[in-house]
């Protein structure tokens, strides 16, 4: 409908900017009154906490951008430079550092969060597949992001990453020049991964927008998995989930101070503070904590390209995710059977990590072998056949009915619906 | 808590004065505001100056191979530093000019060090719109006042740097410095 918006705030400067852009109705309907299930636990949060770890990698980004210099000749020693002679530069540099890591954490838990209680599927299985695009983007992001230093591992990371796509046949080597700019990791390859680096981060601001508008369309998830029925199982968003979500926030920003603070290169590698040296390949290459798992998927097998294929696979397989379920029931807390399934999957992704941080002989190509089996069957074969043949606790009537007689299913007297609120 | 969702944000107390909870959320508020500019700092502070910038605060200069009636530009924290050997006439002519005539009036005497005033030492950066003028070398354009020319818009200058003919509104500013000996200064 052409017209001005009918504003309904009191204030006249907010109501005057609201009637020709309702920007602030948008948010109140959006972050104010929002109806959000009432039964959130702090899986919930976060989603929240990955937006607050964008914005913060953003913030010390474009601070570190102004006193880094993306020359192959200039970039190791420009990186002292932040540490030594910028006020504060070893500050912006460690929280962006372990931000990177904090980011990947929080983003395995919301991953985690949306496996376990069947977040991606229907009517969410868009907002799934954004979800699955801004993870790839955000290891894009990182892997350049950690060849900017220009160490080492900043260069032999970049090396074995690029050379990825030497597996395809016919263009793979192509392909691997022109990513290169050169025949070999060099200048041109840094600049690029410098401007993409600054790059990347918006986009995925973009993506997460839209991750967003299509999460206020279909609405939360909850921990039970079954739909808002009525206004009764809801809470406005302000302010109970801006007060959990900020517990959550607090939290994240102690444990990010604790690394930041007491261990800022805890999770580093040592032979990145050392220049990059493209005569001599460290002794023991291994990607950052957060790519392991994917890192021991592709030296599982023996074969090239089959191992890039596997390793692409692993996060390709997530997009059809909502279509390789077959069960309807969405929360695993009423899936038994699935549920062990999940946190066999799990284990095997921890496993793959510790087998990635290791050297591939002896016992641990075994281990990664058994591991890549298991992520994949986890995905192909058992949850496709799990939902015909499981058979699932009863689900609660609804929301509501859980909070006030405690967390099992079945129906409940109907009688004892009436009043959730005076417990919430 | 007992209270409709859409009034827990503002909550008047059973007779309608300040609660435990407006208390709760003013000192909860002002502490968020007091972490938000704490963290603040360090960002903004990052863009000062930083250490390495700040070292090269001083530089030293032999004067003697400038020769009489010549100047030189050095550089000191980033800015053109004028160094000009004055002739007697030069500095004869400067040092008569009545103040009145000036358009920021200041005595000869007070932009030289006593016993070298055949030195001129300014930064050269014109105090209009920060271009460098011209003068130091004796082919350059020196304008009418036999000092320094500013080409992007047409400043004068007299040999004490001291502005002549606007548009600048003020002289050739001063650089802290010192004569270690009678051929040597350091600049900052």
């Amino acid at each position: 409908m052409v017209g001005l918006h009918k504003s309904e705030f009191a204030n006249p400067v907010i109501s005057w900017i609201d009637t020709r852009l309702p920007i602030f109705t948008m948010m109140q309907k959006e972050y104010g009154v929002f109806p959000t299930p009432k039964n959130f636990n702090y899986f919930w949060n976060f989603g929240a906490l990955a937006m607050v770890n964008l914005v913060i990698m953003i913030a010390t980004g474009i601070f570190l951008a102004m006193n880094y210099q993306p020359n192959s000749e200039l970039a190791f020693a420009s990186i002292q430079h932040i540490m030594r002679d910028v006020n504060y530069g070893w500050l912006l540099r460690y929280i962006h550092q372990n931000g990177a890591s904090m980011f990947f954490i929080v983003t395995y838990i919301h991953i985690f969060r949306g496996l376990y209680y069947g977040s991606y599927k229907s009517p969410r299985e868009l907002l799934w597949i954004l979800g699955v695009v801004i993870l790839i983007l955000m290891m894009a992001t990182a892997f350049m992001g950690y060849v900017l230093p220009w160490g080492q591992m900043s260069y032999w990371g970049a090396t074995v990453i690029t050379n990825l796509f030497s597996a395809f046949p016919v263009v793979g080597p192509k392909i691997v020049t022109l990513l290169w700019g050169g025949f070999a990791v060099d200048n041109p390859t840094l600049n690029r991964f410098y401007s993409l680096h600054y790059l990347l981060p918006f986009v995925l601001v973009g993506v997460i927008f839209l991750h967003i508008a299509a999460l206020h369309i279909t609405g939360s998830n909850n921990p039970l998995g079954i739909d808002v029925k009525s206004p009764q199982d809801t809470l406005p968003f302000h302010p109970y989930y801006t007060i959990k979500d900020t517990v959550g926030i607090c939290v994240f920003l102690i444990v990010l101070s604790i690394f930041v603070f007491f261990a800022p290169n805890y999770l580093g590698d040592p032979n990145n503070f050392i220049a990059a040296n493209p005569m001599q390949t460290p002794a023991d290459i291994v990607p950052e904590w957060y790519f392991l798992p994917y890192y021991a998927i592709l030296r599982s097998v023996p074969n090239k390209l089959l191992g890039v294929c596997l390793m692409f696979g692993s996060l390709l397989v997530l997009f059809v995710l909502p279509w390789l379920d077959t069960s309807k029931v969405r929360s695993a807390r009423f899936r038994p059977l699935y549920r062990i399934s999940l946190f066999l999957w799990v284990i095997a992704f921890v496993v793959l990590g510790v087998c990635g941080a290791n050297k591939p002989e002896g016992v641990w190509v075994l281990l990664s072998r058994i591991g890549t089996f298991y992520y994949f069957a986890h995905f192909l074969v058992i949850m496709p056949i799990l939902g015909k043949l499981e058979r699932p606790l009863p689900l609660p009537e609804s929301i509501s009915h859980p909070v006030i007689g405690g967390r099992g299913g079945g129906p409940l007297p109907t009688g004892a619906a009436a009043k959730p609120m005076e417990k919430a | 808590m007992a209270d409709t969702p859409a009034a827990a944000s503002t909550h008047p107390g059973p007779s309608g004065d300040v609660t435990k909870r407006d208390l709760l959320q003013l000192v909860a508020t002002a502490g968020a505001a007091i972490g938000i500019g704490a963290i603040a700092w360090p960002f903004i502070d990052s863009m000062n100056p930083s250490k390495d910038v700040l070292a090269l605060s001083s530089v030293e200069l032999d004067l003697t191979p400038v020769v009489e009636g010549q100047g030189i530009t050095i550089v000191w924290q980033g800015k053109p530093i004028f160094v000009r050997h004055r002739t007697a006439a030069e500095i004869k002519e400067v040092q008569s000019v009545p103040l009145g005539q000036l358009i920021d009036p200041e005595p000869e005497s007070a932009r030289v060090k006593p016993g070298h005033e055949q030195w001129a030492i300014l930064i050269g950066i014109c105090t209009h719109l920060g271009c460098v003028p011209l003068g130091n070398k004796p082919s350059d354009p020196r304008g009418e006042f036999g000092g320094w020319f500013c080409p992007c818009h047409g400043s004068q200058y007299d040999v004490s740097g001291r502005v002549r003919h606007g548009p600048a509104p003020a002289n050739l500013p001063l650089p802290p410095y010192a004569f270690t000996s009678d051929t040597k200064i350091k600049v900052g």
